[in-house]
């Protein structure tokens, strides 16, 4: 295979996904290059929400670029519903972290004002509220239940299906496929980069590493840098059930389609196969503490997921310097993240250089060298 | 659609779907029981609405779904029937807390 | 029978009590190990011997010979020193042997030194149009109401399909006075010239007479159509017709009931989940697990003994259980292992059990039409997902069952792929142009079944558990 591309995308989940649909929007020829049927897939792990509280605390610029994304999501879900049919049932009308106890509650007080004195964050408008106030919007809260952080710019989305109508939208805009091509490296000659897969090469004009937490071993082939601190998540998800919950949580949602995903733990765990009981037992009891309804339902799966996540939690965008044309972008929030994939990344890339006054603050030259894990990237 | 054998002896047993007492036979479970009772006991899918009955009768098709005595979403296949048991026939999506 | 397990630990849990599972049981008891046997059932017996210790069926030769052959084996098993849980659902097992059982509302883990699953087989999923309509089950669900409810069909009444369990029911329905108008047999005609080198070991086994006795049986009382190659059901919410086409003709005829096999497969979910290793088995058409003589699995500890094994019969079952069982023993207790039969004496009557399975096997493969469904006939039936929308689906770029689930939701219902998998795996193969190995199947985890989120809950966790998931 010796096609030549405008871009190649390394990577085909959501974040691969969304900047190849929005190059092929732009008219650009693209390749995605994806793995097959068993990878850690991010994309089919996430827990879909596209969230803004809480984000960006240790780097303002964070915030803004979350709300930007935020704000962009109603326009991305409608063109992708003008053009794929597929409704990704987008719903932003402002979610809740529900807190248990009077130390959680503090606790959560206590984030809710550092966030509000960052200086240069946006202002989102994340407030505190306690449990009568909680109980007004979700009424079957229960007796534990002592408040909560509301905030009216959070929402979710049915992943799943954003997953596959940036599939099926880039097809219809000519972005070409490649499943099964993990690519193993990356030359450039004479202004074009060569990317090998086990079914043959690649060419491109540029590239965009989005591979999740392998850009840790693909960013270095083209002069680039991505440091990855992965964890592992687990999440828990119900039988179809009536609507009961007109506001997502940032560990219950109920989706579209009635089950009630309940989310989710961080492990250094890497194995995405394995599966804690005893950690599903502390969310399936947490759950049923913050809405005693949900004890009867049944819990049809669960699963275990490998978050991508950049050392220190923050998103990395970044061009490189030696190899002129190679991008790398990789992020935790790929869902919330999609619009700016989307519109802004893809813009950007197709441009031929990243803007400083948008993503200059993601470059991974801010790690000079080694990443520090305790911010809240997400 | 099905009926009882003669030879069948077990002592009889009240049951209520959807409020109405039916006869049922001890050792029967909830879905033969239904079955056996004449009456339309046909579910709604709680992705489409779609009436459905039960498939395998052996626990792994779930498409004998069932509210038995307040809890939803039971493998009526694999529970047997009791005296008084209250069942109600599933019309979509189980509502929460039943 | 105990409502929740005695102890903790056991030498030997052994899962479903079918054949297999009992004859495992009886085995590791009597040999003096701790044994616990699990069971969803509200009795002994899994499907082939359903009922056995609770039937109303009292003229026993109804039933058959074969069904009553298991109440020896029950017997054993109750007078050992075994503990058994029925009505337990087995929901988690992993490669350290930890079980997660579900009994009564409440979830209790308990860990053994070997594990013998004798999870048995389904059914194969039969997608043909209409199939999720009311008044289409399988045969075996009719057959299992006629052994555990005496209840059998009295509408107008058709079965469709292959195999010898479907001539055994319908002679089980005919005995007991029930109904069949139709039999519809879907055999392939060049399965009789493919199953011929098999024939004659299949005429010097067990199964020839008693299969032929049988057929004739039926067809006495029954009229039958061979050679069908399209089969529909009908009907606006409720099954009104079964159409097909057998020769060149098509014809439809009313029904109110119709009962569809075409043999059964593995039920591999529990194993898959625990991790065991599995293949595609081309003559089957099924995944089945890599086992070594013994049973033994890809993971150390987990045997699989029965139909879960590889479909084999309810006889070959029973000696399968032996061996596994056998296999815990020489490894658990090695004294007590020299006063039993010798493994090679099992080994001898398993491949006596076995002889005529190929033939079987050969002349029973389903036909593609009935295993590789088109157009809007549904595939997955919990999240009723049609043949079209997963083809459609590999357009877009899925290459396996997993990334089908994340396109179109297959086998993210309640049964967990245990009615698409296998239809699934063998349609993207086919939209594809690769094998079913290569394809693959759904990854699977626990819980294998549902348990309610409360059970969950309350299952013991650690401050390192609570710290992985409150994180502020």
């Amino acid at each position: 295979m010796h096609r030549d591309y405008d871009v190649a995308v390394v990577g085909g989940g959501l974040l691969g996904s969304a900047i190849a649909w929005g190059l092929g929007r732009l008219g650009k020829r693209v390749a995605v290059l994806d793995e097959g049927d068993i990878a850690k897939r991010a994309s089919r792990a996430n827990f879909a929400l596209v969230w803004v509280q809480s984000k960006g605390l240790g780097m303002p610029a964070y915030t803004v670029w979350t709300v930007r994304a935020s704000q962009a999501w109603p326009s991305l879900a409608a063109e992708l519903k003008d053009q794929t049919g597929l409704d990704v049932c987008l719903q932003q009308n402002g979610g809740f972290h529900l807190t248990l106890g009077e130390d959680e509650y503090e606790q959560r007080t206590q984030l809710v004002t550092r966030m509000h004195n960052q200086v240069g964050a946006a202002d989102y408008r994340m407030e505190m509220l306690g449990a009568s106030e909680v109980k007004k919007m979700l009424p079957l809260i229960g007796p534990e239940v002592s408040g909560g952080s509301f905030c009216p710019f959070d929402g979710h989305v049915n992943s799943l299906r954003t997953f596959r109508a940036f599939h099926t939208g880039f097809k219809a805009f000519g972005v070409d496929y490649f499943p099964e091509r993990p690519v193993s490296a990356i030359t450039r000659d004479s202004g074009e980069f060569r990317l090998t897969t086990p079914q043959g090469e690649i060419r491109a004009h540029k590239i965009v590493l989005a591979a999740g937490n392998a850009n840790q071993t693909l960013a270095p082939m083209v002069g680039l840098f991505a440091p990855m601190g992965p964890t592992r998540g687990q999440i828990v998800v119900t039988e179809r059930t009536m609507p009961f919950l007109p506001h997502p949580l940032t560990t219950i949602r109920q989706t579209d389609e009635g089950t009630v995903m309940i989310g989710d733990s961080k492990e250094d765990e890497l194995d995405d196969r394995a599966l804690k009981h005893s950690i599903s037992a502390v969310m399936a009891d947490r759950a049923q503490r913050m809405f005693p309804h949900l004890a009867r339902l049944n819990v049809v799966r669960s699963w275990a997921g490998i978050r991508v996540m950049p050392q220190d939690g923050f998103p990395i965008y970044d061009q490189s310097e030696t190899h002129p044309g190679a991008f790398v972008a990789c992020c935790h929030s790929g869902v919330t993240l999609a619009s700016n994939h989307a519109f802004e990344i893809a813009r950007m890339v197709a441009g031929g250089a990243l803007e400083p006054e948008l993503v200059g603050a993601f470059s991974a030259r801010r790690f000079g060298g080694e990443g520090a894990a305790n911010n809240s990237g997400y | 659609m099905f009926r009882r054998s003669d030879q069948d002896k077990r002592p009889s047993l009240q049951i209520f779907v959807d409020g109405v007492a039916v006869e049922a036979r001890e050792g029967d479970t909830v879905s033969a029981a239904l079955l056996a009772s004449g009456r339309d006991v046909r579910r709604a899918t709680a992705v489409s609405g779609t009436p459905r009955l039960p498939y395998c009768m052996m626990g792994v098709c779930f498409d004998c779904l069932v509210t038995i005595d307040g809890v939803g979403n039971r493998q009526g296949c694999l529970v047997p029937v009791a005296a008084g048991m209250q069942i109600e026939i599933q019309k979509g999506k189980r509502e929460i807390g039943r | 029978m105990n409502a929740v397990p005695q102890r903790d630990a056991y030498d030997v849990v052994v899962i479903g009590a079918g054949p297999a599972g009992l004859a495992a049981t009886a085995s590791a008891s009597a040999a003096g190990l701790s044994t616990l046997l699990l069971d969803e059932n509200p009795g002994p017996g899994g499907q082939v011997w359903r009922a056995i210790a609770s039937t109303p069926v009292t003229a026993r030769d109804q039933l058959g010979a074969d069904y009553w052959a298991g109440a020896e084996l029950v017997g054993e098993v109750r007078a050992s020193k075994a503990e058994i849980i029925h009505r337990a659902t087995v929901w988690s097992l992993d490669r350290h042997l930890e079980i997660g059982i579900s009994v009564g509302g409440a979830s209790a883990f308990v860990k053994a030194r070997r594990v013998i699953l004798a999870t048995g087989a389904l059914e194969r999923p039969f997608p043909i149009p209409g199939w999720t309509l009311p008044g289409v089950m399988t045969a075996g669900a009719a057959q299992t109401m006629l052994k555990s409810s005496a209840l059998v069909p009295d509408g107008r009444t058709v079965i469709a399909g292959q195999g010898p369990l479907l001539w055994l029911l319908a002679a089980q329905i005919l005995r007991l006075g029930g109904r069949i108008d139709r039999i519809l047999d879907t055999t392939e005609r060049k399965n009789y010239l493919a199953a011929l080198p098999h024939a004659f070991a299949f005429v010097t086994s067990p199964y020839f007479m008693k299969g032929l006795a049988m057929m004739r049986e039926v067809k006495a009382k029954v009229p039958v159509t061979t050679g069908v190659t399209e089969l529909t059901a009908a009907g606006e919410g409720q099954l009104a017709g079964v159409s097909y086409v057998a020769g060149n003709r098509r014809e439809t005829i009313p029904a109110d009931l119709l009962l569809l096999h075409q043999g059964v497969v593995p039920n591999v979910n529990l194993a898959m989940a625990a991790g065991v290793e599995h293949r595609w088995d081309e003559l089957q058409l099924c995944w089945s697990p890599v086992i070594n003589g013994d049973g033994g699995t890809s993971i150390e500890g987990i045997a699989i003994a029965g139909d879960g094994a590889g479909i084999g019969g309810a006889n070959a079952a029973v000696v399968r259980g032996r061996i596994a069982a056998r296999a815990a023993i020489e490894a658990l207790a090695p004294a007590a292992a020299a006063k039993l039969t010798p493994m090679t004496a099992l080994k001898a009557a398993l491949a006596q059990a076995e002889r005529g399975r190929a033939f079987l096997d050969t002349l029973f493969r389903p036909a593609r039409q009935f295993r590789i469904p088109a157009d809007d006939t549904i595939v997955c039936r919990c999240e009723e997902v049609t043949a079209k929308d997963i083809v459609d689906a590999v357009a877009i770029g899925a290459t396996g069952p997993n990334q089908l689930k994340a396109y179109r939701r297959t086998g993210m219902g309640p049964c967990q792929g245990r009615l698409c998998g296998l239809t699934v795996t063998e349609l993207m193969a086919q939209a594809r142009g690769k094998t079913p190995q290569e394809i693959g199947y759904y990854r699977l985890r626990a819980p294998v079944k549902p348990i309610t989120l409360a059970e969950l809950a309350a299952m013991p966790k650690t401050d390192d558990d609570v710290k992985a998931v409150v994180r502020g």
